[in-house]
């Protein structure tokens, strides 16, 4: 599953990142941002109207928004509780 | 340079670097820009236990020497001196925010791999602490190698054992032993790092998250913000009424009183109808700016503005922009300028360019001064169904039409002239904080500073060249002054172009200066009326009313759309070409302005006129 199709509130961790698919300067700022191999990640919320983007991912004790283009290039594993 | 050992502020963004900043350098800072890019360089003096004052920077905040916007370039070269003209500094205090240590660690472990002497400011402690969360400073301290402070800026916790620290901080040898740690080493070194600090972790009852759940929620989050943004506009145009009237009145009783105490002459006229009528007139404005910049402050130091970026990214994507233009095009409602300078933070340079480019299209205050005069004196003050006025219709259609105009071209702009792939939003939402009044005070303080500067500079120097040119040669007895002048002839060539859109020759006066600051466009209008003026009862007639009596309502319309587009000041074009380095794009940005004015005023006449307006 990737990081975009979790479901609001369910925790997980990142199992994989294609960093190929995205833009190296914006690849750089998410790694810089913790999202990278091992994270334990939460999606907060969705954006707003049609395409419910951009979204907001809890990292640590942080939150990142950033584009659902970007989450659907991180695969995830829920963690249980 | 100073001669003063030097001391600088790095850290990730939103660590509270701002905050110890001030708490630690107080009123005495000095804002100038790095040069060659607009970044803000932001410095103060700080005076260490041992009597010694230093200069200490407050960097850009970054996530890593690996630069990915202009402004962490600024704060990567500074730190490693490669920035021209500027040594670096001999200290580096790393702020870290003490509840999301993790993260902050990383780029901390960069900074003391340097070998450099390093103190490390664990700032916002109280805040972790609300948060459920205990560090040990001392276990920290072991773990980095480096001095630890615990800190609360707002508070001003820690300041003076921080300054003791800088003053006995010591190089230490670089970590060559390890050359090549990388990224996520340094991710796993953060995280065995923060799990040691911990004394303590309860179950964290986070207030922001609860905050995000209704300010991000998909549709109460977008009508929180919209509200918000009324409730700001609302609060600029009528809480500063009563203070621009006050300012109004103190401004014509100081003309009168000088009129009282010298004798009549040229001099005397300098001195009123020039510079304190048109100084005058523009300084009344001092209160909506500040009220402005008094909403962008509180809504940057509570940590909204991030939400507001997150609400408008969707939006923003719809032209080809993202969320993060969203917080320098709400800037630029105060003035283009800082506007433009915030756009460093947009790490996309097409993406920057676009916004630069449209920034002008958001109503500045500056062109706030023609509305109000012009609404006040041609549009009644009627209301409309719902208790809503007419005047405040027409402001409100204004500033509508510069947001519609914007996003209308930055869409063109975007598959034309900044072709590219659309650019991404990715952007920390900080902790939402309470603001703390001095921060907001000294912010305050620094814009209006910048303001009256620029009344007393540009604004006074365009008045008197104006009323020199108004009043030379003089008029024979029986001719119109204004039309004997210098000012007066050359506005009569410049009358023939502006004609077919309805502007008079008094307009066409006024739209030179105006090129200088906007809102010299009143000061303007007032030297004019005033010089032509055939005696004093005259000169004392409001010029609203005099506005009223000289032109028609078609002509006052189209002037109001025309500053709508209004090719912006100097000062703008000055800053786009500082930041765009050369001349391309500020000359593009005032072809298309002027273009989109001409057609817009042109447009708001000839059809005000077939409706019969007139």
């Amino acid at each position: 599953m990737t990081l975009d199709l979790l479901p609001v509130g369910q925790r997980a961790h990142i199992t994989a990142v294609d960093w190929a698919a995205l833009v190296p300067d914006e690849a750089q700022r998410l790694q810089a941002l913790g999202l990278d191999v091992g994270a334990r990640v939460a999606l907060a919320h969705c954006g707003v109207l049609g395409g419910r983007d951009p979204l907001a991912v809890t990292i640590g004790r942080m939150t990142v928004a950033l584009r659902r283009a970007h989450a659907r290039a991180m695969t995830v594993s829920e963690l249980a509780g | 340079m100073t001669g003063l050992r030097s001391a600088a502020l790095v850290g990730n963004p939103n660590a509270g670097k701002s905050a110890l900043f001030n708490a630690l350098t107080g009123a005495r800072q000095k804002i100038a820009n790095y040069p060659g890019v607009t970044v803000e360089r932001k410095a103060g003096r700080l005076v260490l236990p041992t009597g010694e004052a230093i200069e200490l920077t407050d960097l850009p905040g970054s996530y890593g020497l690996k630069a990915t916007s202009p402004d962490e370039e600024v704060t990567r070269k500074v730190i490693l001196g490669e920035f021209p003209g500027e040594p670096a500094p001999h200290v580096l205090v790393v702020v870290l925010d003490a509840s999301n240590l993790e993260q902050h660690l990383v780029f901390a472990q960069e900074i003391i791999a340097l070998g450099r002497p390093v103190v490390v400011a664990l700032n916002m402690v109280d805040l972790a602490e609300r948060d459920g969360l205990v560090l040990d400073p001392a276990a920290l301290q072991e773990a980095l190698g480096v001095p630890v402070i615990a800190t609360v800026a707002v508070r001003r916790r820690g300041l003076a054992e921080l300054a003791a620290a800088i003053a006995t901080a010591e190089a230490r040898p670089p970590e060559h032993h390890r050359p090549h740690v990388d990224q996520t080493e340094r991710r796993l070194t953060a995280h065995a790092i923060t799990a040691a600090a911990i004394i303590s972790e309860t179950a964290r009852h986070r207030l922001h998250s609860k905050l995000d759940r209704v300010l991000l929620h998909p549709w109460l989050g977008p009508l929180i913000l919209f509200a918000l943004l009324f409730v700001v506009f609302q609060a600029v145009f009528s809480g500063a009424a009563p203070l621009v009237d006050g300012l109004n009145n103190a401004i014509g009783a100081l003309g009168d009183w000088v009129k009282t105490v010298l004798p009549p002459s040229l001099a005397r006229d300098l001195l009123t109808d020039g510079i304190i009528a048109g100084v005058g007139s523009v300084i009344t404005f001092l209160p909506q700016i500040i009220i402005l910049f008094f909403f962008i402050l509180v809504l940057e130091a509570t940590g909204y503005m991030a939400r507001a970026a997150f609400l408008m990214d969707r939006m923003m994507a719809a032209v080809g922009l993202s969320g993060r233009s969203f917080i320098p095009l709400l800037s630029s409602f105060a003035c283009a300028i800082p506007g433009i300078m915030a756009t460093r933070s947009i790490a996309d340079p097409k993406d920057r360019l676009t916004t630069i480019l449209i920034a002008p299209l958001m109503t500045c205050s500056a062109r706030l001064p023609v509305y109000a005069v012009l609404i006040a004196a041609f549009i009644p003050p009627k209301s409309l169904a719902g208790g809503i006025g007419l005047q405040g219709l027409v402001l409100f259609i204004l500033y509508l039409s510069g947001i519609v105009s914007a996003m209308v071209i930055a869409l063109v702009l975007r598959r034309t002239v900044t072709k590219g792939a659309a650019s991404g939003f990715i952007m920390e939402l900080p902790k939402y904080q309470l603001p703390t009044l001095k921060d907001i005070a000294l912010g305050l303080w620094q814009r209006a500073l910048i303001f009256l500067r620029r009344a007393g500079t540009i604004i006074f120097m365009v008045t008197v060249v104006l009323w020199l040119l108004l009043n030379f040669p003089r008029a024979a007895p029986g001719e119109d002054q204004v039309d004997a002048s210098i000012a007066g002839h050359i506005a009569n060539g410049l009358a023939v172009v502006v004609k077919p859109i309805g502007f008079n020759r008094d307009m066409a006066l006024a739209l030179i200066p105006a090129m200088a600051a906007r809102e010299v466009a009143v000061s303007s209008l007032a030297t004019t009326y005033a010089v032509s003026a055939p005696d004093d009862a005259a000169v004392a007639v409001k010029l609203g009313d005099q506005l009223k009596a000289n032109w028609s309502l078609p002509t006052a319309l189209a002037f109001l759309a025309w500053f709508v587009f209004a090719p912006q000041c100097m000062s703008t074009i000055a800053v786009t070409r500082r930041e765009t380095n050369g001349w391309k794009w500020p000359i593009f940005m005032l072809g298309y302005l002027f273009a989109l004015a001409y057609i817009f005023a042109g447009l708001t006449y000839w059809t005000a006129v077939w409706l019969g307006l007139g």
